[in-house]
């Protein structure tokens, strides 16, 4: 069954009629032609598909399309200023945070998510003190980073990457 | 998957008419659950009534003291909610110990509740399953079974419910509200899921078009000091082999009362009560938690594949009421 929707995408509106069975991962990059967001898995394991849905972090293979009539999403590629690339993709290319380069959109959309987690003082599972201040470790860093695997296993210089820019803001 | 309609719910009431008078109807919750299994064929609703859309996202306090949680409230934002965090932390680590970010930003209180256990064959629709198709029988039992239940299974289906929220809320002794087509019911959480019994396809009380709205928590003073447990195969991301939610309220070197639920133990989130009544008015030492584990394991029935569950649960229920009575003793 064929729905009208519109999606707000990296600064766009954009109309579209996607049957009602669509994810919206599907619909971005199919309908949309929006590639960034990548199909890892299809059900929710690998964080490849990850973009900031409604300004926070989300997969979107396991969300129906027809369910987000008129959100906001924000992809990996949405990220950056015409050119002018976004810190954690800068920080990426700087400490070397990938190989193939499959599951980056995905960790970079999650990560700009996360450090809005952690700068609304939101704890994590390894967080000591569920009341007090975050303070982005490592150990942090990567549990909350534990939705977005990497084949690849760039996780050591991914870490690198999102610590750099948490000091930045002042978060790590 | 197959087609379906698909409808926003703008009241409460609309969403219970449309699935209850709708036999294929299905509501939908972040979807993290449900689209999974409309893509993996276990679930194949011809209309979606989508309630994300209800002013049900809120965390109230109760004037006796209490909680009540909103069923469309998201996992990442009960979790990281200052009453819970500072009145209730198991249910905050619990709920931190579940999935990953992302979908912990999706994942809502209701479907959190709902969701179907991860038994593999479950899952794989060319296999025989009671609890998807009643009667086929049950490929686990005999099969792989290391994640299966050590407690309260039957011969027709031995699988766990997944909940790690859920483990910690029953812990807490939480009330289901629940809004049916002929008003509003209350549900002790406890009672809110089944054992598998003659008819594991049934996972809850709940009925067709049955809309959970709130989960209510009751004042637990002591419950500042608690904890939530989950032991898995990798250190994030995975669902768990056993989990222990706990609360210990010590005086002077005696467990005055304590709360203890079990996940990845059985059909649903696990109240131990044995271990309960066996710590209440105890010592506060080793010997006496490990008399309480042993009291509610005592019942525990082990498959091929998962003896290891029962020492599991002894030790880690064992750690978590040392380190809480570790806490309560400056
Ligand atoms: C990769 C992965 C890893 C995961 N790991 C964990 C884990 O470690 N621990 C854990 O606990 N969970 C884990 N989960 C499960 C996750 O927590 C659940 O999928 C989620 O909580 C379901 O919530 P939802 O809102 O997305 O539900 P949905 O998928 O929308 O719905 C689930 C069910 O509930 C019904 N429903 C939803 N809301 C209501 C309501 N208000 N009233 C009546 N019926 C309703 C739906 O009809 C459906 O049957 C994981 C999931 C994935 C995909
Ligand atoms: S344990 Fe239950 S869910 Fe798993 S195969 Fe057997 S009947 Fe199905
Ligand atoms: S494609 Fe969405 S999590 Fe893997
Ligand atoms: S860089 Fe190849 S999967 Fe991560």
């Amino acid at each position: 069954m064929d729905a009208r929707i519109t999606l707000h995408v990296d600064g766009v509106a954009r109309s579209l009629t996607v049957d009602t069975r669509t994810s919206l991962l599907d619909a971005l990059r199919d309908h949309l032609g929006a590639m960034s967001p990548k199909k890892g898995c299809d059900h929710g394991q690998c964080g490849a598909c990850t973009v900031l849905l409604d300004g926070r972090r989300a997969t979107t293979c396991l969300a129906f399309a027809v369910a987000h009539d008129g959100a906001t999403i924000i992809t990996a590629q949405g990220l950056a200023n015409g050119d002018g690339l976004h810190e954690m993709q800068r920080a990426f290319l700087d400490h070397d945070g990938f190989q193939c380069g499959y599951c980056t959109p995905g960790q970079i959309c999650s990560a700009v998510g996360m450090l809005e987690e952690a700068e609304a003082g939101h704890p994590s599972h390894v967080t000591q003190d569920l009341t007090g201040p975050v303070v982005l470790t490592d150990d942090e860093i990567r549990e909350r980073m534990s939705g977005n695997l990497c084949r690849c296993g760039a996780y050591v210089n991914i870490v690198a990457a999102i610590r750099e820019v948490a000091r930045k803001e002042g978060s790590a | 998957m197959n087609p379906f309609a698909y409808e926003r719910a703008s009241n409460a009431a609309g969403a219970v008419a449309a699935v209850a008078g709708h036999p294929g109807a299905a509501f939908l919750g972040g979807g993290t659950n449900l689209v999974d299994h409309m893509r993996l064929g276990v679930a194949s609703p011809d209309l979606l009534v989508d309630i994300t859309k209800l002013p049900f996202d809120r965390v109230e306090e109760l004037p006796s003291g209490g909680v009540r949680i909103g069923a469309g409230v998201r996992n990442s934002d009960l979790a990281a909610d200052q009453l819970i965090r500072s009145r209730y932390p198991m249910l905050s680590q619990a709920l931190l110990s579940g999935a990953s970010g992302q979908l912990r930003n999706l994942a809502t209180t209701g479907g959190n509740l709902l969701q179907r256990t991860r038994c593999v064959y479950f899952q794989d629709v060319t296999t025989p399953c009671n609890k998807r198709e009643p009667g086929t029988g049950c490929s686990a039992i005999g099969g792989y079974t290391r994640y299966h239940a050590i407690l309260g299974a039957s011969e027709h289906c031995v699988a766990v419910h997944p909940s790690d929220m859920a483990v910690a809320m029953v812990a807490l002794d939480a009330t289901v509200v629940v809004l049916g087509r002929l008003g509003e019911r209350r549900v002790k959480l406890v009672e809110f899921h089944r054992l598998p019994g003659d008819d594991p396809w049934q996972d809850t009380v709940l009925g067709h078009g049955e809309l959970i709205v709130a989960v209510e928590l009751p004042a637990l003073p002591f419950a500042t000091r608690s904890a939530y447990r989950k032991v898995r195969d990798r250190a994030s991301f995975a669902f768990a082999l056993v989990s222990v939610a706990a609360a210990l309220d010590v005086e002077g070197g005696t467990v005055r009362d304590a709360r203890v639920a079990l996940g990845g133990v059985a059909h649903k989130p696990w109240r131990a009560t044995q271990a309960e009544a066996a710590l209440r008015g105890a010592p506060a030492t080793a010997e006496s938690f490990r008399r309480a584990a042993d009291a509610e394991l005592a019942a525990a029935r082990p498959l091929d594949g998962n003896a290891y569950k029962i020492p599991m649960v002894r030790n880690t229920m064992v750690a978590v009421l040392r380190d809480l009575s570790a806490e309560a003793t400056p």
